[in-house]
């Protein structure tokens, strides 16, 4: 038995499994119809009704400074998760200043209250608990995750850390060599190079969507201590974000213990910066990333999609499972059941408070991928034809009945109800759910297809041995390939030593 | 206000503490005639049940000139089976609102399903007619199909990863040739075109038996109505031919063997591996205690001096791979730029042969000792899918006889001295006896640790 870190699953790799969750997508009565072939007078079992789950309450509560809390008990296990979020991502970065939120997220842990990096990171970890930042596209803040027991060293320093960071500078420059290093490394992997350029294509340089949140070269060389703070005194406030807390605590329990610590954190006024408008694809491009001798060419194929708070959200969400947001959709169906192309392909819908990508992708075998594009290709077509009622059945199923799945544990509950908040949906949202998928129908999934799915205007992305796929995808004639090196993408690996 | 805060603290924290002590995964056990292992547990939290089923068979039991089979197999045992027509499988399932996988190993092939609890029926079905109907469809070309889609995997995991092939060189040095754990579980590509559908009728027919395997049913269920239907679907199941358990000759190492690897990458990476306890084995909680004092943390040995303080590495990480038979220890670290996999070496030889000298303080093993104790809260929350509670009670079982070992396992723990640490630096991460690979970037052989007679 053994907690394996992500770094290490990297290097022993002797547990695989049968399907690659390429991407992570991922809940009436209706009976399924498993009509087999009957032999030996086997009959496959009918199901009966399907369970209903009743889900914790959402409680609310707000500090006496405004600072809202939400709150689902679950008391089968004790832990209890508990996160601060603030508006302030990515998105944020100032110009010429990429990398900025993420950069002053990961400072928070170096340093806060009256402990060094050290001295944070020992506490932390002798508690058996994990307090980590984060940040996102349009947020940023600290997830802590810990035993009951030892809930309030725990909590004490969880509220060091959002509130007294120190920005130590010798930390800034270890973590910008850090990020420097990652920037070089990022240059012997297909994934992130085929990111890079999807999302600069899709969003252009002048959109923060289309700029990595990791920064450049130039960027991080350029932050100081100064920049680091002020990107937090102008977000991090009560007023400008919220707590989520999970698991094996009542409100009674938990409302003083916050008081306490956040009570006397000072509201200020926070102007959130709007973004610019993304102008969406207008036809075909493809590029193509030279990756000499690599075994497989990466595949991204996308447009903009839609905000988050799109009335098209649910029949979206089947749309895409039947296309490819699941084994059996259409796209793994084909590319790897039907063909053996790769050892998975997906799609799906990244949504953001403001439009974000909606991406189909697969990693296949170097020598068939031109003939794995033009699968791709067909199925971007197909899915704007009516669907079967089987597979709308089959999708609207998978995507309600497995829902309850989603809120086992402190942190499933908690990435919910973040999710909740940040997006501004309804206390109701996780009990009608199941009736909002239900009730999508085979028009609203070809409707939703023909709007948001457009294979005339996407952009393609290749990351894969040009000499080998060159001529198989210009003879497709799908519109002009564009040539690209890895430096291209990235820009010349940084020289870490230069000071 | 705060007297009153601080009432409720002392409050909660007395309650609490008995909860944490105490681990109790309550479950019923038994078997059917064919020899099928059967572990009922209630959980109620959602309505979701976890079918769990484990063969005792992985790569270790395959024959050279037969890497990946058990593997490849496992895929094929989702192409449908005698009254499951070929796609259904999937598609039955994920019309009831559930997941399936499956994964192997070198010693087992797991495969579960997370169904809402009213398609627990459905669960079993499916499984059981695999188990003991897969062979009256099967045909060459499902094997094909599959054939290339794990060529694929092997591809995406390894071959074009940064740093994949490291696990298969290392392996192939650390175990003789005869050895299960030699050869990996993914298996060669020459291998995988080779595998017939004659290996097929003849792995099922001897591994694929209900006395091979065992089944773990957690969550939302009925035991009584549980145990019925499992009876109703697996208990006219043949059993097969008794199998011994997985064996091999001793790995042992008499010298350190330094290798080196070039790769597409910007940065080399020196891996470290030594052969130690197998699982639940004396040594083998020690190690991971070692483990994470060498590099579990900003305040770990390794990570401190090689990223925090000198700075000359990018990341450092090192585990206890535990396993039947024997595991094994590895350290992995990536050099940043200007720097050598040697340099590194040394530093870690340095802190290696501290611990070999000196006990590790009291709180370095008691932060160790408290993160794992963290840790298993963490593994009972979620019944089913990887790692999940129905895949821990069948893992339990198999290594240990007894499904609900979680308190002796984490006991195992508890029980450490910091000399208990030292003393398993002594014994198992010995100088001379170890596998040493440096992966380096292409051209720049001068970043590697020196192989001798070069």
């Amino acid at each position: 038995m053994i907690m394996k870190t992500k770094f290490l699953r990297k290097f022993n790799m002797n547990i695989i499994s049968f399907r690659n969750i390429l991407l992570a997508i991922l809940s009436i009565a209706l009976f399924i119809s498993t009509q087999a072939q009957q032999k030996d007078s086997v009959v496959v079992p009918k199901l009966g009704p399907p369970p209903s789950m009743k889900l914790p309450q959402i409680q609310r509560f707000t500090l006496s400074n405004g600072l809202q809390v939400s709150l689902m008990e679950k008391h089968d296990v004790p832990l209890v998760q508990v996160e601060l979020v603030v508006w302030g991502g990515s998105v944020n970065d100032p110009e010429n200043k990429s990398g900025l939120a993420g950069l002053t997220a990961a400072m928070l842990e170096e340093g806060a209250g009256d402990r060094n990096a050290l001295e944070l990171a020992d506490a932390i970890d002798f508690l058996g608990a994990n307090i980590s930042p984060f940040v996102g596209h349009h947020t940023a803040g600290v997830i802590m995750h810990t035993p009951l027991s030892k809930l309030d060293p725990a909590l004490s320093l969880f509220a060091d850390i959002v509130l007294r960071p120190t920005f130590p500078s010798d930390e800034l420059e270890r973590n910008r060599k850090e990020r420097l290093t990652e920037l070089m490394q990022s240059h012997d992997d297909p994934g992130a190079i085929a990111s890079v350029i999807f999302d600069r294509t899709l969003y252009g340089t002048h959109h923060p969507y289309g700029i990595p949140g990791m920064g450049n070269e130039q960027s991080l060389r350029s932050m100081t201590a100064d920049d680091l703070k002020n990107f937090y005194r102008t977000y991090f406030h009560p007023n400008n974000g919220f707590i989520v807390v999970t698991g094996d605590v009542t409100l009674k329990e938990i409302q003083p213990r916050l008081e306490a610590l956040f009570g006397n954190w000072k509201k200020q006024d926070v102007e959130l910066p709007k973004l610019p408008a993304a102008q969406q694809i207008q036809e075909r491009k493809i590029y193509v990333v030279d990756k000499p001798e690599a075994a497989q060419s990466i595949i991204r194929i996308g447009r903009i999609g839609v905000s988050r708070s799109t009335d098209d959200y649910f029949p979206l969400l089947v749309m895409n499972t039947i296309l490819g947001g699941s084994f059996t959709s259409r796209l793994n169906h084909n590319l790897r059941e039907v063909h053996g192309y790769a050892y998975g392909a997906g799609s799906i819908f990244d949504f953001r408070p403001t439009p974000g990508p909606f991406i189909a992708a697969a990693d296949v075998q170097t020598n068939v991928t031109d003939k794995a594009l033009s699968e791709f290709i067909k199925e971007l077509e197909g899915i704007v034809q009516p669907v079967s009622d089987d597979e709308l059945t089959r999708a609207k199923n998978y995507l309600a009945l497995q829902y309850p799945q989603n809120f086992q544990s402190v942190a499933q509950l908690d990435a919910q109800l973040s999710d909740l908040n940040v997006f501004g949906l309804p206390d109701d949202y996780f009990n009608t759910y199941v009736q909002k998928i239900l009730a999508v129908t085979k028009d609203d999934v070809q409707r939703v297809a023909k709007k948001y799915i457009d294979p005339e205007k996407v952009a393609i992305i290749i990351v894969g041995d040009r000499k080998q796929i060159e001529s198989g995808i210009t003879a497709l004639n799908l519109a002009p390939v564009q040539f690209l090196t890895i430096d291209e993408v990235l820009g010349l690996a940084p020289d870490i030593e230069k000071k | 206000m705060s007297r009153k805060i601080l009432f409720i603290a002392l409050f909660f924290l007395s309650t609490s503490f008995i909860v944490a002590q105490q681990i109790n995964i309550k479950y019923q056990r038994f078997q059917l005639k064919n020899g099928l292992d059967v572990v009922l547990h209630e959980d109620h939290s959602v309505p979701v049940v976890s079918v769990n089923v484990w063969y005792h068979v992985g790569s270790g039991m395959e024959k050279p000139g037969h890497t990946g089979f058990a593997h490849l197999f496992e895929h094929i045992m989702f192409e449908g089976s005698a009254h499951v027509p070929q796609g259904k499988f999937s598609e039955w399932l994920e019309s009831t609102g559930a997941d399936n996988n499956g994964s192997t190993t070198t010693y087992r092939t797991t495969y579960w399903e997370n169904v809402p609890s009213n398609a627990l029926e459905l669960a079993l079905f499916l499984e059981a007619d695999r188990m003991g109907h897969l062979l009256d469809v099967m045909t060459p070309a499902r094997v094909d199909q599959q054939r290339d889609v794990v060529k694929n995997e092997r591809r995406q995991s390894y071959e074009n990863e940064p740093y994949g092939m490291a696990s298969i060189t290392i392996d192939e040095n650390l175990y003789p040739p005869d050895h299960p754990f030699h050869w990996p579980t993914i298996g060669s590509m020459e291998d995988l075109t080779a595998a017939s559908y004659q290996d097929v009728v003849d792995f099922f027919n001897m591994y694929y038996r209900p006395n091979n395997a065992s089944l773990v049913i957690a969550g939302d269920i009925d035991p009584v109505k549980a145990k019925e239907l499992v009876i109703k679907w697996f208990n006219d199941i043949p059993a097969g031919k008794p199998l011994p358990p997985l064996s091999g000759p001793p790995a042992y190492l008499t010298e350190s063997k330094k290798l080196v690897m070039e790769d597409n990458v910007e940065l080399p990476r020196l891996y470290m591996n030594w052969l130690t306890p197998a699982t639940f084995c004396p040594g083998d909680a020690e190690l991971d205690i070692v483990a994470n004092i060498l590099a579990g943390g900003k305040n770990s040995r390794l990570y401190k001096r090689l990223v925090y303080d000198m700075q000359i590495a990018q990341d450092v990480a090192a585990e206890e791979a535990s396993s039947p038979l024997v595991s094994t220890f590895g350290i992995a670290a990536t050099a940043r730029a200007g720097h050598t996999l040697a340099e590194i070496e040394k530093v870690i030889w340095e802190e290696i042969n501290k611990l070999k000298t000196e006990p590790p303080t009291d709180r370095e093993v008691g932060r160790a000792v408290n993160e794992f104790e963290a840790s298993f809260l963490d593994r009972i929350e979620l019944v089913g899918g990887f790692d999940g509670k129905a895949d821990l009670l069948n893992n339990y079982l198999l290594l240990t006889g007894n499904p609900d070992y979680f308190n002796e396992d984490l006991s195992r723990y508890k029980a450490l001295s910091p000399e208990d640490i030292q003393t398993a630096a002594q014994t198992y991460l010995k100088e001379n006896a170890n596998v040493v690979l440096s992966i380096v970037p292409h051209g720049k052989q001068e970043l590697a640790v020196p192989v001798k007679g070069k």
